[in-house]
């Protein structure tokens, strides 16, 4: 028991909860712009333009094929050979999971938007509504309860994928807690369960959050 | 791009091999016991449930990078030695299999129970009623996002890059700091991943899409 209230002591709580501010910062950042990307993405390849849609629905595939893992050391290490520009850490991990983040959004949200019966649209149209009037009065309101629970699930995982970021040694909460148990290997169990701890309060607070909107929206 | 292929090939193609091997491994563990814990979840009796329940929310809650550095750094130090590419199937293993447990769970739950006093009392056993009008149903519903979850497998193998795993990610990592050409060998990886997940994904849509429209003529 010595040995855990050593590791939980100020210093290393202090230093575990900075790591855990940095995760947040990444995923809150990641979040708003994959959301954004996601949405304009999944629109332009759910609306079938000619050729647009096709280059769109072909990137998206591509990127959600990938690892993660992959798309932040090409963003670190060999985008800049491509650009010229080197990023920070905390840069490059947002844009790797913002590039990774808004694929799988983009497909969610398609498929949302598909999911809406066809009838819908039709009747909204035949009913005299301009496409954008339909789109946005009769089909996103219906699309948008499908897509929470997955879209909510997708920023769970990003939150557990920052941890990905530690091999760019990005200062978060998985690489402040290497940190702590390189110093004393006796606090590497009090770590990892630091860790679990940590990482479930935030990611478990989402889904409640899911399941909130779900019957928030149920209702209405 | 095909510089790397042509010096360093045997190497990339080796890291694909072991990719491929500890997906396949943790798809076969994490079925069986997502499956488990699937049906704990939906077993009549309270201890089972809450115990699956628990299961699932713990797992599903924390990265897959925390699981597998538990056994590759804490289990050799206190319990058996493991390998890197042990420790990270295990841990691949764990993490899947609770994403596999709701996945099984909406599944069987998504069969109308109708169904099976329907064909009951049309004169079929339950074993008849199971594999002729059942599983059926159950497999159209949970083979494609079981394939998703494959697809995932495949993605999240890179973590063994993190515990000297020799999986592709690891062996990529490798060749481009000894070469410096990082661009080109990221690239030859991506394609290497592709070979696997872009025909997965497609045939996974395929069968959603044909299956779900099946449905409705019926």
């Amino acid at each position: 028991m010595n040995t855990f209230a050593q590791a939980y002591q100020w210093v290393n709580l202090r230093y575990l909860l900075e790591g855990l501010w940095i995760t947040v910062e990444v995923s809150v950042i990641s979040i708003i712009f994959s959301f954004l990307i996601g949405a304009v993405f999944g629109l332009l390849r759910y609306m079938k333009i000619k050729y647009l849609s096709m280059i769109v629905g072909f990137i998206v595939d591509i990127i959600r094929n990938l690892p993660l893992l992959l798309i932040i050391f090409f963003t670190y290490f060999g985008l800049p050979n491509i650009l010229g520009v080197r990023f920070n850490t905390l840069w490059a991990t947002i844009i790797a999971m913002t590039v990774f983040e808004s694929a799988m959004l983009a497909e969610i949200i398609r498929s949302g938007i598909l999911a809406v019966d066809r009838g819908q649209m039709e009747a909204a149209r035949s009913n005299g509504l301009t496409y954008w009037q339909a789109m946005y009065h009769i089909i996103l309101p219906q699309a948008i309860k499908k897509m929470i629970p997955p879209i909510v699930s997708q920023f769970i995982s990003l939150v557990k994928d920052t941890s990905l970021a530690t091999i760019i040694v990005l200062p978060e909460l998985m690489y402040h807690a290497q940190v702590i148990y390189g110093q004393n290997t006796n606090f590497m169990i009090p770590m990892f369960l630091a860790l679990a701890v940590l990482y479930f309060i935030v990611c478990y607070a989402l889904s409640l959050l899911s399941r909130f909107l779900d019957r928030k929206l149920s209702e209405a | 791009m095909f510089e790397i292929f042509q010096n360093y090939g045997s190497q990339l193609w080796s890291g694909f091999g072991y990719t491929l091997l500890s997906s396949l491994y943790a798809l076969i563990g994490s079925l069986v016991i997502g499956t488990l814990f699937a049906l704990f979840e939906i077993s009549p009796i309270k201890p089972p449930r809450v115990i699956g329940k628990i299961y699932v929310e713990i797992f599903r809650n924390i990265p897959l990078l925390v699981i597998a550095m538990i056994f590759y750094i804490v289990v050799p130090q206190y319990f058996a030695k493991i390998d890197g590419f042990t420790a990270g199937t295990i841990g691949l293993t764990i993490y899947t299999s609770a994403f596999i447990a709701e996945t099984v769970r909406a599944g069987i739950e998504s069969v109308d129970v109708g169904q099976m006093e329907a064909a009951r009392s049309n004169g079929m056993t339950y074993i008849q009623a199971m594999r002729f009008i059942i599983l059926p149903q159950a497999i159209k519903i949970v083979v494609p996002p079981l394939g998703n979850q494959f697809i995932n497998l495949v993605k999240n193998s890179s973590v063994l890059a993190f515990l000297a795993g020799f999986d592709l990610m690891y062996q990529g990592n490798i060749i481009a700091s000894t070469t410096f050409k990082t661009t080109d060998t990221y690239f030859a990886v991506g394609l290497l991943y592709l070979i696997i997940t872009l025909p997965m994904s497609y045939l996974m849509r395929y069968l959603e899409k044909k299956w779900s429209t099946e449905g409705d003529e019926a």
